[in-house]
């Protein structure tokens, strides 16, 4: 209790009736919860996707700057992107990015003050899930023809 | 100020803790600009996405000069100037927020965090710079 080791332990700090100081308790955390309910699985799972959606970011700087340098730059890049591990990457991309658009456009709903109530909470994160598997199967349908 | 330098008690009831008071600190009066800005560059970022997506997934395996007429052709260059600065944006905010979330020492947190905003300039600067060699 005598040294702070960053704020937020500073922020803990409490006072018993005798006046001995107390680290304060935290509130429940993770394990009052059930992490299979739709809810909570689909709240961490916006924020899991979005990081997932960076390495696409990055392939896809890569893809433009590999265009802008050369051919065989580019060559280099549009194989990766067939190989084996290129195509489970974009697998995960792909999946990850239409995840991640269509709890954004839910979280969106949320911000006006729309589909709060349970059933609601529900029926919106069914159409996430469903989306996403419809969206992610049209892309691959698009992408495996125009290949 | 809530509370005076006399001595008074202060007239009105605080919530602060004394060790908060102390420590001085409060609202950096940003935090709204940053939930905001996150939220407007996702709904631009809608069809932009949608578009890249789509375009892309349609011309998959593009030889190098298709690619080359593609990027350079104003309307894709413009839009794809557009999705780099709103992405690289967006990104860099939402993974401040994780950073911030999880990350109890203010050292790290400091660093991880601008680390992260030189990673996505470079990279939305690099990014940029492509587009517009291929397009101009």
């Amino acid at each position: 209790m005598s040294i702070m080791k960053d704020s937020r332990e500073a922020t803990m700090i409490g006072r018993r009736t005798d006046g001995s100081t107390v680290r304060r308790p935290l509130s429940p955390h993770l394990q009052v919860y059930d992490m299979l309910q739709m809810t909570s699985a689909l709240s961490i799972s916006a924020r899991i996707t979005g990081v997932a959606w960076t390495v696409g970011v990055v392939l896809m700087v890569w893809w433009l700057l590999a265009a802008a340098a050369g051919p065989s730059a580019f060559d280099t890049v549009q194989w990766f992107l067939g190989s084996f591990i290129g195509v489970i990457v974009l697998m995960g991309v792909i999946g990850a990015a239409w995840f991640h658009t269509l709890a954004g456009i839910r979280h969106l709903a949320w911000d006006m003050g729309w589909g709060y109530d349970i059933p609601t909470t529900y029926k919106t994160g069914r159409a996430v899930l469903i989306g996403t598997a419809v969206l992610t199967v049209l892309t691959w349908l698009i992408l495996l023809i125009s290949w | 100020m809530s509370h005076s330098v006399s001595g008074q008690p202060p007239s009105q009831p605080s919530m602060q803790s004394p060790l908060g008071r102390v420590r001085g600190r409060g609202s950096a009066k940003s935090g709204h600009h940053h939930w905001f800005a996150q939220r407007v560059t996702s709904i631009a970022l809608l069809p932009l996405t949608i578009w890249f997506v789509f375009s892309l997934a349609s011309s998959a395996g593009m030889t190098y000069a298709e690619a080359l007429v593609w990027i350079g052709t104003p309307f894709n260059a413009v839009l794809l100037l557009a999705l780099i600065g709103l992405t690289f944006y967006h990104t860099m905010l939402g993974l401040q927020v994780i950073i911030e979330d999880y990350t109890n020492s203010d050292t790290v947190k400091f660093a991880l965090v601008l680390g992260v905003r030189a990673v996505c300039w470079l990279l939305a600067l690099a990014s940029a710079l492509a587009v517009l060699r291929i397009a101009v």
